[in-house]
């Protein structure tokens, strides 16, 4: 629970770090650079004019691509980096773990690596061994801790790490990308320990690419992207700047995909699908979409060759999932025949998508077959994709107009 | 760096752990296990033993094996202590980035198992004693001060040289040919009588370095007191205190470059 109070004071911080071109970790190199005139580093700034406050008790999330300074910011409020320039002010104890099993050594057992774990976390021998039954208790590893940690899997290592960590005891805990780890079970082991947090006057600070776990957990959020702040305060507004930063880069970085798949392609020698776009309700071309939009979708054919009764179809992918979630074809739509094409011919096909998709990335892949569905004139999996912003539910593709309802029940 | 911070309840459980894990790691995998710290130590004296005290005759000293195993064992104490806290940093780089604490806390872990090392080694120089029929002197009670004095030269030195290694990676190769020159230089294999015949004024010169001052030292208050020291070549046992300056100096230097660039190890390591 937030209080007014503060417990962490970040102001103006900047950090930047030295990056040696080449391999310079040597005197020769060194003395060389100075005779060439060459500094044999870039000045790369990590941190720039980053300024937030944290209350006590708070659930505060850092938020960022890959690369935006998260990490070097976790860092530094652990006191593993120093800052250039700037204040930090932390009040109250900190627990510095950046990630989970910080120290275990693969050579050691389980038992001696809980012992180690546990005296990196501050606690003495005597504090370890009253706990290390219920610690082994909850990472469920009772027959393995005379093993070495090397003949764990990564799962219970990370099970293990985990039981010793939720013991740190502090006013302030750091967490870094915790649940990227670890099966469906062990996710909602985290979640129940984070929901204790969130009910404890614990501050945590979390840094996680999650967004349906920054939502859930995190009161506010600060979002950095190329080490500055771009966004501060409520979660779900600063969510909401998050994937549309997060997906102008995705949109970049598919143009140059589909790029390089067109000079790929091979001339089809029976047909061709071309232009495959989005449209607004205005006809009007377009891959960003707000929650809620008319949107079509509307590709050419143009046929090679006579071709008699081909199935036209597309299919809509969101992306990172495996099972398209709209698949469909003349056939399935029941025009049983499709008709005749004569070499030349030119067909556009328009297929409108409903309106309650939520946010996310989306794939089109239109897909010409013969009339058997048994050959491919043409696919292509990656033809374009679009882009839905805003709504509010980022756990399901679709919404419903249907509402939950609930009533006491006498 | 206040000294209580040094001790803190922390800091102590850490150390604690850091010594014990560093000592069960060394010999991971092998059959002989911590025999090995022993065994290193007694193979090396065998060898020079051999070498220099039956094919060529290097002076003539009373319980020149004693003598010789005391020497090597110091020096061994000394190497290992500098050597190992030298790489600690770079070592244990995946815990520097990770975790914030002191760091000379790794530095200190890495230097006091040598430490324990070198407790194991005197009790077999102690065996020796005893088959040599070496009489146990009251000047024995100096042992630790010579001890301490290298400990803490090499905890100097091991700061130093490990805040170096994290800029440069060539510390370690310069430091192994200095150890290589400085295992000559010292009076280990070779009793210093030898170089009083020759040169005086280099035998005075050798004994200003403290691992040499301290090896004979060590010797004269436990083995015999023939053995010459500070004291008995300048004929006053002030100039001890060159040598001592020499190891606080050094001492002072490694811990104020160490803290000056431990902020940052971090990032660079």
């Amino acid at each position: 629970m937030p209080s007014q109070e503060l417990a962490v004071i970040v102001k103006n911080l900047c950090k930047s770090f030295k990056l040696p071109h080449e391999q310079h970790s040597g005197i020769k190199q060194r003395i060389i650079n100075i005779f060439k005139g060459i500094k044999g580093y870039e000045i790369q700034k990590v941190l720039d004019d980053v300024s937030f406050e944290i209350k006590k008790g708070e659930f505060f999330g850092i938020v960022g691509r890959n690369g935006s300074g998260k990490s070097t910011l976790l860092k530094i409020l652990a006191g593993i980096y120093v800052p250039d320039k700037g204040l930090v002010q932390v009040k109250g104890s900190l627990t510095p773990f950046i990630e989970l099993g910080v120290g275990f050594n693969p050579e050691l057992t389980g038992r001696e690596n809980v012992f180690l774990n546990g005296a990196l976390l501050g606690f003495s021998e005597v504090e370890m061994n009253e706990m290390y039954g219920s610690i082994v208790e909850f990472a469920e590893l009772e027959s393995f801790m005379d093993q070495k940690l090397k003949n764990y899997s990564s799962g219970m290592q990370v099970r293990l790490a985990f039981s010793i960590a939720i013991r740190a005891r502090s006013d302030i805990l750091l967490v870094d990308e915790v649940l990227a780890v670890g099966d469906a079970a062990f996710q909602s082991k985290c979640f129940d320990y984070f929901y204790k947090l969130k009910k404890s006057d614990t501050t945590v600070i979390f840094v996680s690419h999650d967004q349906g776990a920054l939502e859930r957990f995190c009161d506010r959020c600060i979002l950095l992207d190329k080490g500055m702040n771009i966004s501060y305060g409520e979660t779900k507004k600063v969510l909401s700047k998050y994937s549309g930063i997060a997906f102008e880069r995705l949109e970049n970085d598919e143009i140059t995909i589909n790029n390089s798949k067109k000079n790929e392609k091979k001339a089809s020698p029976q047909a061709m699908i071309e232009n495959t776009v989005t449209l607004d309700e205005d006809g009007d071309e377009k891959n960003k979409f707000s929650y809620g939009s008319k949107i079509t979708i509307e590709y050419d054919i143009k046929f090679l060759k006579d071709t008699n009764n081909p199935i036209m179809g597309v299919t809509i992918w969101q992306k990172n999932v495996d099972k398209a979630f709209i698949a469909t074809n003349t056939l399935i739509d029941g025009y049983k025949d499709s008709g005749a094409f004569k070499k030349g011919d030119h067909l556009r096909l328009t297929f409108k998508l409903p309106r309650t998709l939520n946010s996310g990335e989306y794939i089109i892949e239109p897909a010409l077959a013969n009339e058997a569905g048994t050959v491919f004139y043409d696919k292509q999996p990656n033809a374009a994709t679009f882009f839905i912003n805003g709504g509010n539910n980022p756990y399901s593709i679709l919404s419903f107009d249907e509402k939950m309802i609930y009533k006491k029940q006498p | 760096m206040k000294l209580s911070n040094i001790f803190s309840r922390r800091n102590r459980i850490l150390l604690r752990e850091l010594v014990i894990t560093d000592f069960k790691l060394r010999y991971q995998g092998s059959v002989l296990g911590y025999a090995w710290s022993i065994l290193k130590p007694l193979f090396l004296f065998a060898i020079m033993y051999v070498v220099f005290g039956m094919l060529i005759k290097l002076g003539s000293v009373e319980h020149y094996s004693v003598y010789l195993l005391l020497g090597i064992v110091l020096w061994t104490f000394f190497s290992e202590a500098t050597n190992q806290g030298m790489g600690s940093i770079v070592g244990r780089g995946d815990l520097l980035r990770k975790i914030s604490f002191p760091k000379y806390i790794i530095v200190l872990s890495t230097t006091i198992s040598a430490l324990v090392n070198l407790m194991l080694n005197l009790t077999i120089v102690a065996i020796f004693m005893l088959i040599n029929g070496v009489h146990l002197n009251v000047s024995a009670w100096m042992l630790p001060l010579y001890i301490v004095e290298i400990y803490v030269l090499a905890l100097g030195l091991a700061s130093l040289l490990s805040a170096l290694n994290v800029k440069y990676r060539d510390t370690g190769h310069i430091w192994e040919i200095i150890m290589q020159a400085a295992f000559y230089a010292t009076p280990i294999i070779y009793p210093l009588s030898i170089v009083i015949d020759k040169s005086e004024i280099a035998a005075k010169f050798i004994m200003m370095n403290p691992i040499a001052q301290a090896i004979q030292g060590a010797r004269y208050s436990l083995i015999t007191h023939d053995t010459a020291t500070v004291a008995s070549l300048f004929k006053n046992g002030w100039y001890v205190l060159i040598p001592i300056g020499i190891v606080i100096i050094i001492f002072a230097i490694g811990a104020s470059y160490f803290k000056k660039n431990s902020k940052y190890f971090a990032e660079n390591v």
